[in-house]
């Protein structure tokens, strides 16, 4: 192998890589935060919901869940404007990220509240509370708190496959990094360089849900 | 431009998907094959092996699937070789497979309860007799359902591999867009062929689950 590795690109690259990485972790964030709202939202109307949504969202869960996340990036940045919702790549990008994101997150949050036994629900309404306030209180959280090492995972999992937004010309790490390779012909070292980046924020983001959930949960992370 | 009937769409992409089948059972094969090795290595004794399974698979779980191609496809260059995106498809999503499994099954080679080593052991038994005649039968029965399900990442997984230019189910819709300028109907169809692919997989997984009666077995 008569290759000599050249990282010397990155001193004058590593502001497009910082750029690069402000989108994925905002992606990520905004992916994060609204993804496993429509999860939880989605969980309540399977376990709770009227009727008629069930279906509903068993199929959109179904669906998402047995289709490659490139294929949906695709189909909502260059399919959905043919019914006329054209929108710009960072909001593809964040809209396919979220719809993702719900599917997997209502399954894992529904296994949590399906493990939450039903007396604790007519105890909530005996002690007067309204349905909401049992479904917030008494099933919601300890199920999120049961999950939340799932659901950890599911937000990394999530993030790493965020690379492939740079698909449909979204400029986030990966976008950067082929921007960068593209100038500078080292793409074995851009790449690496990228993966680097990328395992950190993985490892990252790792401990910040774990410590998240440590916030939240509080008094019950004593288990 | 080409006109191209449904019809003609639907069969393009079908022809592609015959790709995408192939690509994932070599690397579900492989991968399998790769994850034991470092299923055995993970769970082995002595320190070298567990350390570097570890390794392995932190590696590999931390980093996007799309940069291991990119980096597969790259990597493998530098050697001097003309790289075809096949070669650095399938060793990527082998690898990338095989951290998996070897996780997956690990857990359930854990969650055989520890008094079953013990009373192995007691038995006589050495390592290996322990894993072929007690501990993997057990395991074996926990891990197939996980291990089916984890099927269907591996077939979604082979899309990233148009990226690099393997032309399979993803990669053929994106062509035949570029010649129709139907991207609703040809994205449509195309997930749809993934659907049909993942959802018995993940349908029989379930139903594996619920057979084998895991889930509310307790030791």
């Amino acid at each position: 192998m008569n290759y000599a590795f050249d990282f010397g690109w990155l001193a004058d690259y590593w502001p497009v890589l910082l750029k690069g990485i402000g989108i994925t972790v905002e992606l990520t964030l905004v992916g994060g935060v609204l993804g496993v709202s429509l999860g939880i939202a989605c969980a309540w109307a399977r376990a709770l919901g009227p009727v008629w949504i069930k279906p509903v969202v068993a199929a959109y869960v179904e669906m998402i869940r047995n289709t490659p996340f490139l294929i949906q990036l695709f189909f909502v940045f260059f399919g959905l404007p043919a019914l006329g919702l054209r929108m710009g790549e960072l909001q593809a990008a964040n809209l396919a990220m979220v719809i993702n994101l719900g599917a997997y997150g209502c399954e894992i949050i529904r296994a949590g509240i399906q493990a939450t036994p039903r007396g604790q629900f007519e105890a909530g309404a005996s002690l007067g509370m309204s349905r909401i306030q049992t479904f917030w209180y008494v099933v919601l959280i300890p199920a999120l708190q049961r999950i939340w090492p799932a659901l950890s995972s599911q937000i990394v999992i999530v993030m790493l496959g965020s690379a492939a937004v740079s698909q449909i010309a979204a400029e986030d790490l990966t976008f950067a990094a082929n921007f960068i390779q593209s100038r500078t012909f080292r793409a074995f070292e851009t790449y690496f360089a990228a993966t680097l980046i990328y395992l950190a924020l993985a490892v990252l983001l790792r401990q910040l849900l774990r410590g998240l959930g440590w916030t939240i949960f509080p008094k019950r992370a004593a288990r | 431009m080409n006109d191209f009937s449904t019809w003609d769409i639907l069969r393009n992409l079908l022809m592609a998907a015959r790709w995408t089948v192939l690509l994932s059972l070599v690397s579900f094969v492989g991968g399998s094959l790769v994850g034991l090795a470092l299923l055995f290595a993970r769970i082995g004794k002595g320190r070298l092996g567990p350390a570097f399974a570890k390794t392995y698979i932190e590696l590999f779980q931390g980093t996007p699937l799309l940069m291991q191609l990119f980096l597969a496809f790259f990597g493998l260059g530098l050697f001097g070789i003309d790289v075809p995106a096949w070669l650095a498809a399938g060793l990527a999503l082998i690898l990338w497979t095989a951290a998996f499994l070897a996780e997956i099954w690990r857990g359930c080679v854990e969650s055989v309860a520890k008094g079953q080593w013990e009373a192995s052991s007691s038995l006589g038994m050495g390592y290996l007799q322990q894993m072929r005649w007690v501990i993997l039968p057990q395991a074996l029965r926990v891990a197939v359902p996980p291990t089916v399900g984890f099927s269907v990442q591996v077939v979604k997984g082979t899309a990233l591999t148009s990226i690099i230019g393997f032309v399979e189910l993803s990669k053929a819709g994106t062509m035949v867009t570029n010649a129709t300028f139907e991207p609703f109907t040809v994205y449509g169809f195309v997930a749809l062929i993934y659907f049909c692919l993942c959802w018995p997989l993940s349908k029989s997984s379930q139903i594996l689950e619920r057979k084998l009666n895991v889930a509310h077995r307790n030791h």
